[in-house]
């Protein structure tokens, strides 16, 4: 089994497309689709890498991302971040909150699979 | 000495008002004419005797010369200098604001309270931006629209890139593709619905025009209290009952169309035109034909009369510079606020060739229609000036194919239109251009 991907979305088609790609790309990807329990979701799979939605039901990434931040056991996981708003204040936030990369929607399945490999390789 | 300055400046503007010479002024005031020089030009103090016999001469009382301009007018202009100086505008003598409000007290007040307007409006500016940046509605249905993009391109993107896909995976992406593209369809008819609506809907950011369209949909664009005998009388009842006309240049706009209204409504009154469309149908030609009236004025009478006589029929009046001043849409045509409509429309044609009216089947969306177009010269051209002319366009419902020839495809704002490879596209749209 490959490396282990947390996503963290709740558009159900989303996850499925990416959930594809990376798995055929040799992921593990294990999806969660709301954002109350998510720290908990990554905390139980232990990825190599999350990729969080900011704008989740419940809670949002960024808060999300805090959380994993100040963790002992999860800080160090890297955390892709996609949101649908571009605005370079909401970049800073990601930042900010301890992003290791964030990606703007729409995004073409390339460059996720380039970030994700990227971001475990690093 | 600023308060010098402003008596020397003050002495000499009165002087100048009233047709006195300096050296007709100096002798009656008993003092040399090149000491009221250096008076005028703030080279000397003044007061006293001097500063009474010179007010006395001038007409005016002594204190008008001596007390300075307004403490706020002199600190209104300092501060606009300031807020120029901030903005990379400097080289307002902001030292000699005193010497301008003494010397031009009406322009130096225009300024000022144009100072402060520009604050005012920088104010609300920013609020606005900030409330567009934060509106949650907004918000939400472009997160929703952008979500569904993202999976749109992704499911599309493993569809067309990935060789030899399981019938199993194919099936469910073409599932998922058909359902986001209904999402999509629907998120950004909402968001269309929304950008549209939201300045009647929400009660503020109106413009005079906005405030005058949500008076009209108030009464259907149909006012029985105009029609008929004493129409006229009872304009200003109409307005001054409405909550939505809140602001004197709506009420202004109201008073004339309600005027033409008027005018148009005791040449073509009811009964006749009730006639006419019973014998001739949505013919305008043969409406105009029967009634002598012009086609202009039969367009405005169609669009205004109760449905249950002429039926959905929507109209669209702009001025020379393509402005909408009037719009009612029907039938499902939709139509931007005020300027910035589709350049296809053919209204539009009119400005350049205001003598050619025009029958065009239009489609916009899942809307059809047929768009009839003429130009109201309001004022016939002279050699000295340009004719002011008013196209009207007339939509009434599509007679079909055979009819009128080939539908027209049309949007209703660049920045709405999801039409790919237009010609006359003058920016991205939020709709297409991203997708």
């Amino acid at each position: 089994m490959g490396k282990t991907v947390v996503l963290i979305e709740d558009e159900r088609n989303i996850i499925e497309a990416i959930g594809f790609i990376l798995s055929r790309d040799g992921w593990d990807v294990k999806t969660h689709s709301n954002g109350r329990d998510a720290v908990e979701a990554v905390r139980a799979r232990r990825p190599d890498l999350v990729i969080l939605d900011v704008m989740l039901p419940d809670r949002n990434g960024f808060d999300i991302l805090k959380d994993i931040r100040a963790d002992a056991e999860l800080g160090d996981i890297p955390v892709l971040m996609l949101t649908a708003r571009g605005q370079d204040k909401d970049r800073e936030m990601a930042e900010r909150a301890g992003a290791s990369l964030y990606m703007t929607k729409p995004f073409s399945n390339a460059e996720v699979l380039a970030a994700v490999r990227n971001l475990v390789a690093s | 000495m600023a308060q010098t300055l402003m008596i020397g400046s003050r002495i000499r503007e009165r002087r100048v008002m009233n047709g006195l010479k300096q050296s007709e002024l100096a002798r009656r005031a008993g003092i040399s004419a090149s000491y009221l020089n250096l008076i005028e030009h703030n080279r000397r103090r003044i007061g006293g005797s001097t500063l009474i016999r010179l007010a006395e001469i001038l007409g005016v009382p002594p204190a008008l010369l001596s007390e300075g301009a307004e403490a706020t007018l002199i600190a209104a202009l300092r501060e606009a200098a300031a807020r120029a100086e901030a903005y990379g505008h400097g080289g307002a003598e902001a030292d000699r604001a005193e010497e301008f409000a003494a010397r031009f007290p009406g322009w130096a007040a225009l300024l000022a309270e144009l100072g402060r307007q520009c604050v005012g409006l920088g104010d609300t500016v920013k609020a606005l931006t900030d409330r567009l940046a934060h509106d949650p509605h907004l918000a939400a249905s472009l997160h929703e629209v952008i979500s569904t993009v993202t999976a749109i391109r992704s499911t599309a993107s493993i569809l067309a890139d990935t060789q030899a896909l399981e019938p199993e995976w194919q099936n469910r992406f073409h599932r998922n593709l058909d359902e986001d593209s209904r999402r999509l369809a629907t998120g950004a008819e909402a968001l269309v619905r929304y950008l549209e609506a939201a300045p009647d809907a929400r009660n503020d950011i109106k413009s005079p025009q906005d405030e005058l369209h949500a008076f009209l949909e108030d009464y259907g664009f149909h006012f029985s209290e105009l029609e008929g005998i004493g129409g006229a009388g009872r304009i200003e009842a109409l307005i001054a009952g409405s909550k939505r006309l809140e602001t004197d240049a709506a009420r202004s706009l109201t008073r004339d169309l309600l005027s033409r209204y008027v005018l148009d409504a005791r040449r073509l009154p009811l009964e006749e035109m009730t006639e006419a469309i019973s014998r001739h149908g949505l013919e305008p030609d043969a409406i105009t034909d029967a009634t002598g009236a012009d086609t202009a004025m039969v367009f405005r009478r169609l669009a205004m009369l109760p449905e249950s006589v002429a039926g959905p029929v929507g109209l669209v009046v702009c001025d020379g510079s393509g402005t909408l001043m009037l719009r009612k849409p029907a039938l499902g045509f939709v139509m931007p606020r005020a300027a910035g409509a589709c350049a296809l429309w053919p209204l539009y044609q009119l400005l350049a060739q205001p003598g050619t009216p025009l029958r065009v089947r239009l489609r916009q969306g899942d809307a059809r229609v047929l768009a009839l177009t003429v130009s109201d010269i309001v004022v016939p051209a002279r050699f000295d000036r340009p004719a002011v002319a008013r196209p009207h366009m007339l939509l009434l419902p599509d007679p079909g194919r055979e009819a009128a020839g080939p539908a027209r495809e049309v949007g209703m704002t660049c920045r709405l239109c999801p039409l790919n490879d237009c010609d006359a596209r003058r920016e991205p749209s939020i709709l297409g251009g991203s997708f």
